[in-house]
């Protein structure tokens, strides 16, 4: 198993919407937002115990990129995982790579693995 | 022991006994009395204060007792029967059918009676009273063929009898003895100002005339009044006395029970009369030998005497005769020492012909206290005022401020002390509404109204609970925030004018010329609810899709693992046979746990994601649409059988109900709306605890609107009674779009109506009676609405770009994902949830080549 997993196209992808891709045997949410930046967060809602922050509401909190949880509207940082309502809890955030017009997503962030 | 169950008989059975009997149920009363109301009049006990208020809505709608019966088996009416006589000794009453009533405690809740001077001819054909629903019955038939009419009495009642004549198509005259109209409550002045008004009005009013006689013509109906001192008299075909009232007192009189010099039954402080077995409540006692013509005195004196009767120490002395109401459009408020009777006292007045606003402040004789006033036209500061009468507090430096145009009329700038009564219906103090405001209870008009009842009954006080909320905020420094997050300045109704006056269609065109950043969860589905009611563009089109809400994004309702439940539309409730076995058969083919829901439909819980397609297909193939159990929508038009089925039913309900979930369906708004339809006034569909309830008439419908039920239930309030459907459907086309128009983010109906400065009255200028001129413009945007509806689901299984987002895993379509899963419960499936995301493990096939 290769560490950078190929998803689709970024095309396939709508701005400012999610989709969820299995990497590596998860669930894994992947966004684009609408300066064309790609994010992937494990997909598995911490706090309602469901596999849905793909199917959240994107948006800005300040400069922060975030996802709102569809169930119960939690945000959390696409860059970082981490919950802005919540910092002590968190949700995995996965290196992206966009190669040729593909999306690869890689391994666990380094810093979210404390 | 044997346990002997006592009888209490209640003679009356009007607002007053009725309110008795519902104290005496709530407070365990009848653990130990049979209690047995004899009443009068044919019906049950209805709302007297709404009587005019017939003409429109009917008597159904007044009733309080719809049912005839009180749901307490220990409670037995008797109506249409008249208590005859009081046997004191024996402890019995007679009754006009011949039956004797033993009792142990009797309770006199007689009311008062009209008082018909002995003017030669009163006793004619045409010439009526206006206390009952018969009473109006009998007007509104002699009107058909009337002409003119007159009111004698030019009192809060007379007024009100003349403006339903006037309504009723009657060229009205209205005659008073006294020099002015409203004598009691007003003073020359305010009466000239009154007079005014109700002139306009097309009324034509004589003051400081004493009628001599009523004529009749050749047919022994009325034909004329003739006047002390006036040659020409005066032609009408009806007259309708409203000279005042007296109390019945004459079966208490009949006994031997004290009563007071100027009629009324004699009572102590716990309405007990002379004989401690006998009690008199309402308008046919006399506290203290003082009559009280209002209803509110009355509930307490009620409450006091179910007090005494469970040997409480509860007691009546008096009330606030205070009264604000608007009489033929005009606002009228007499509060405290109106006529400065007090020794000293001295009188501010402001007075403007031109806008016919008379306003009057009696004041102490150091001016530092209020007294009392009168407000003529314009009677907004009525609020603040009497609440400083009550309280005796300072007055402020240029007490004038407190009337004249320029401070609003709302008492700016004064202070009120806490103990300061706001709400005299339900006695509120400044205190209680401010400490939950402090507490964070409430912080909103809606959430004071839940909190302390301030403001639920008359609604008075409303301007001024309003103003103490923004004074407490303003106070600690919070300003209340409309705007509707960080990234737009703007309140939902603006940010709704704006898409409407410049025409944006997508999110990005919106926040680039008005807001910040990228949005969030709060302001993108708001401005896709606004652009819905403005274009109804598809939900996940282009422009939209990305701001809908979780199940708006998906058309269905998401549920706690992740799964989705669907109900397919079922307008009205109704469904043959074929489409409930389709719809079992879909939930067996898929495995779905179905549940009945309170909206009169079906839901099919447990469809993964990927799975709503073929679920939408299969029941777009069998004539369905799937249905808004979801986002800020219509969900359902309930109905109960109607006049098709039922022994009671006097219209259509089940037809109407479906064109009205027809019409509003996909009808995107603030918050969720719900409507109901009954087809009789027993109101089996629950239409009151909906946004827009319509119950039958015989004569056609009355809507209700601003009920919700949830957690602060809050009951639809009457906007219109007796329309036909046609006015009917344009009525709520302008409403909804009113509300849609003008509510804030996830407001509902009912607290969007609370925080309308004038309330229903307001609201119904608008949707009746056109006052802005809206209504055209709203009736064709909700005609767009209609004409641009699509099957949101049909559309999305037609589109493959739409149908793409369906899928459990871009990379992996056919893989399920495994964090969904059910075990089973009943027969059914239940969600089962894990506490982490579940692993696939790596040796699951996956649709794209890995790197
Ligand atoms: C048009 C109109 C508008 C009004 N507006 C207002 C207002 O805005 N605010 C306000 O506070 N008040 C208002 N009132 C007054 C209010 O209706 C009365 O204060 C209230 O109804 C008094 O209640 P009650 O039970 O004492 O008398 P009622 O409601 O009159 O009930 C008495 C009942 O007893 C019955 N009865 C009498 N004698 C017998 C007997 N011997 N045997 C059996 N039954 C008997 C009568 O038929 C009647 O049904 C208004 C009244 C009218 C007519």
């Amino acid at each position: 198993m290769s560490d950078w997993q190929q998803i689709c196209r970024v095309d396939d992808l709508e701005r400012e919407r999610g989709v969820t891709a299995l990497v590596h045997g998860q669930a894994v949410a992947i966004f684009r937002t609408h300066d064309d930046q790609v994010y992937a967060l494990g997909n598995y809602d911490p706090f309602a115990h469901a596999s849905v922050l793909a199917r959240g509401i994107i948006g800005t909190r300040g400069d922060v990129p975030f996802v709102a949880s569809p169930m119960h509207k939690q945000a959390f940082d696409l860059r970082t995982g981490v919950c802005l309502d919540d910092d002590s809890v968190s949700v995995p955030a996965y290196d992206v790579k966009v190669v040729d017009g593909t999306i690869l997503v890689g391994p666990r962030k380094a810093s979210t693995l404390a | 022991m044997i346990h002997v169950r006592k009888t209490l008989v209640v003679a009356g059975h009007g607002m007053v006994g009725h309110r008795f009997v519902l104290a005496a149920i709530e407070r365990g009363l009848t653990e130990t009395y049979d209690i047995v109301v004899v009443g009068e009049e044919a019906r049950p006990a209805y709302d007297r204060v709404a009587l005019t208020s017939f003409f429109e809505v009917g008597a159904e709608a007044l009733s309080y007792l719809p049912d005839g019966s009180y749901e307490d088996p220990r409670v037995r009416l008797l109506t249409g029967t008249q208590v005859t006589g009081i046997d004191r000794d024996a402890r019995q009453v007679t009754l006009d059918n011949g039956d004797v009533q033993a009792y142990d405690a009797l309770v006199l809740a007689t009311g008062a009676a009209p008082f018909v001077p002995p003017v030669p001819g009163h006793d004619l054909d045409n010439v009526f009273v206006y206390r009952t629903i018969e009473d109006l019955e009998a007007i509104r038939e002699a009107s058909k063929s009337a002409k003119a009419g007159a009111v004698i009495g030019g009192g809060l009642l007379g007024l009100e009898a003349a403006n339903a004549l006037h309504q009723l198509g009657v060229q009205t005259h209205v005659v008073e003895l006294a020099p002015r109209l409203m004598a009691v409550q007003i003073d020359d002045a305010g009466g000239r100002t009154l007079t005014r008004h109700v002139e306009q009005l097309g009324l034509t009013v004589h003051c400081g005339v004493m009628t001599e006689l009523i004529d009749a013509g050749a047919d022994g109906k009325v034909d004329s009044l003739k006047f002390k001192d006036r040659d020409e008299p005066l032609d009408v075909d009806m007259v309708v006395f409203s000279a005042g009232i007296r109390p019945r007192d004459a079966l208490a009189r009949d006994c031997g029970l004290a009563v007071a010099e100027r009629g009324g039954i004699l009572v102590d402080e716990q309405m007990r009369t002379s004989d401690d077995r006998i009690y008199a409540i309402g308008e046919c006692a006399a506290p203290g030998g003082q009559m009280y013509g209002l209803v509110a005195p009355g509930y307490s004196m009620a409450e006091v005497a179910v007090d005494a009767l469970l040997g409480g120490p509860g007691t009546f002395t008096g009330a606030d005769m205070s009264t604000k109401l608007k009489l033929l459009g005009v606002d009228v408020a007499s509060f405290g020492d109106a006529f400065a009777g007090t020794e000293g006292a001295l009188e501010l007045v402001f007075a403007d012909a031109v806008a016919g606003v008379y306003k009057k402040l009696v004041v102490s004789n150091d001016g530092k206290r209020l007294l009392g006033g009168i407000l003529v036209g314009d009677a907004s500061a009525y609020g603040v005022l009497r609440p400083m009468v009550a309280s005796g507090m300072e007055l402020p430096e240029n007490p004038e401020e407190l009337i004249l145009p320029a401070s609003t009329g709302s008492g700016a700038g004064v202070t009120l002390p806490d103990e300061a009564q706001i709400c005299s219906c339900n006695d509120v103090t400044k205190g209680e509404i401010v400490a939950v405001v402090a507490d964070g209870q409430a912080d909103d008009v809606a959430g004071v109204k839940a909190c302390t009842n301030a403001g639920t009954t008359c609604g008075s006080c409303v301007p001024v609970v309003k103003r103490l909320i923004e004074d407490h905020f303003a106070s600690i420094g919070r300003e209340i925030d409309r705007t509707i997050c960080e990234h737009f300045p703007l309140s939902r109704q603006e940010l709704f004018d704006v898409v409407a006056v410049h025409g944006y269609r997508s999110f990005d065109q919106i926040i680039e010329a008005h807001g910040s950043g990228r949005g969030c969860d709060i302001c993108k589905p708001a401005v896709a609810s606004i652009l819905a009611s403005q274009f109804n563009e598809h939900v996940l089109g282009r422009n939209t899709a990305a701001l809908q809400d979780t199940n708006d994004a998906y058309l269905a309702n998401l549920q706690k693992n992740g799964s989705y439940s669907v109900v397919p539309r079922i307008p009205g409730g109704e469904i043959t046979p074929e489409k409930l076995i389709v719809i079992g058969e879909v939930a067996r083919d898929f495995g779905l746990y179905t549940k009945i829901t309170g909206g009169q439909r079906i839901d099919l819980f447990g469809a993964r994601m990927e799975q709503l397609p073929a679920i939408w297909q299969r029941l777009v193939a069998a004539g369905f649409e799937s249905g808004h159990a979801y986002g800020k929508s219509l969900r359902t038009v309930k109905s109960c059988v109607g006049s098709t089925w039922c022994r009671f039913g006097v219209q259509d309900s089940v037809g109407m109900a479906i064109e009205l979930e027809l019409r509003y369906r996909g009808l995107r708004s603030p918050h969720k709306l719900k409507g109901g339809v009954s087809g009789c006034a027993r109101e089996c569909a629950e239409a009151r605890g909906k946004d827009f309830g319509v119950i039958a008439t015989e004569k056609g419908w009355n809507l209700y609107v601003c009920g919700n039920g949830g957690m602060v239930p809050a009951h639809a309030q009457l906007l219109a009674g007796d329309v036909d459907s046609e006015t009917l459907i344009r009525y709520l086309d302008r409403f909804l779009m009113y509300y849609i128009r003008t509510a804030d983010r996830l407001q509902r109906t009912s607290t969007w109506l609370d925080s309308i400065d004038g309330g229903l009255d307001r609201v119904r200028e608008i949707v009746v009676d056109d006052a802005l001129g809206l209504g055209a413009e709203l009736e064709a945007e909700m005609a767009r609405h209609v004409g641009s509806y699509v099957d949101e689901w049909r559309a999305t299984i037609e589109d493959p770009e739409k149908l793409a987002r369906f899928v459990s895993f871009v990379n992996a379509p056919d893989v399920p994902d495994a964090n969904i899963s059910f075990e089973v419960e009943r027969d059914q499936i239940k969600p089962q949830l894990s506490s982490e995301p579940v692993t696939l493990g790596s040796h699951i096939p996956v649709g794209a080549p890995t790197a």
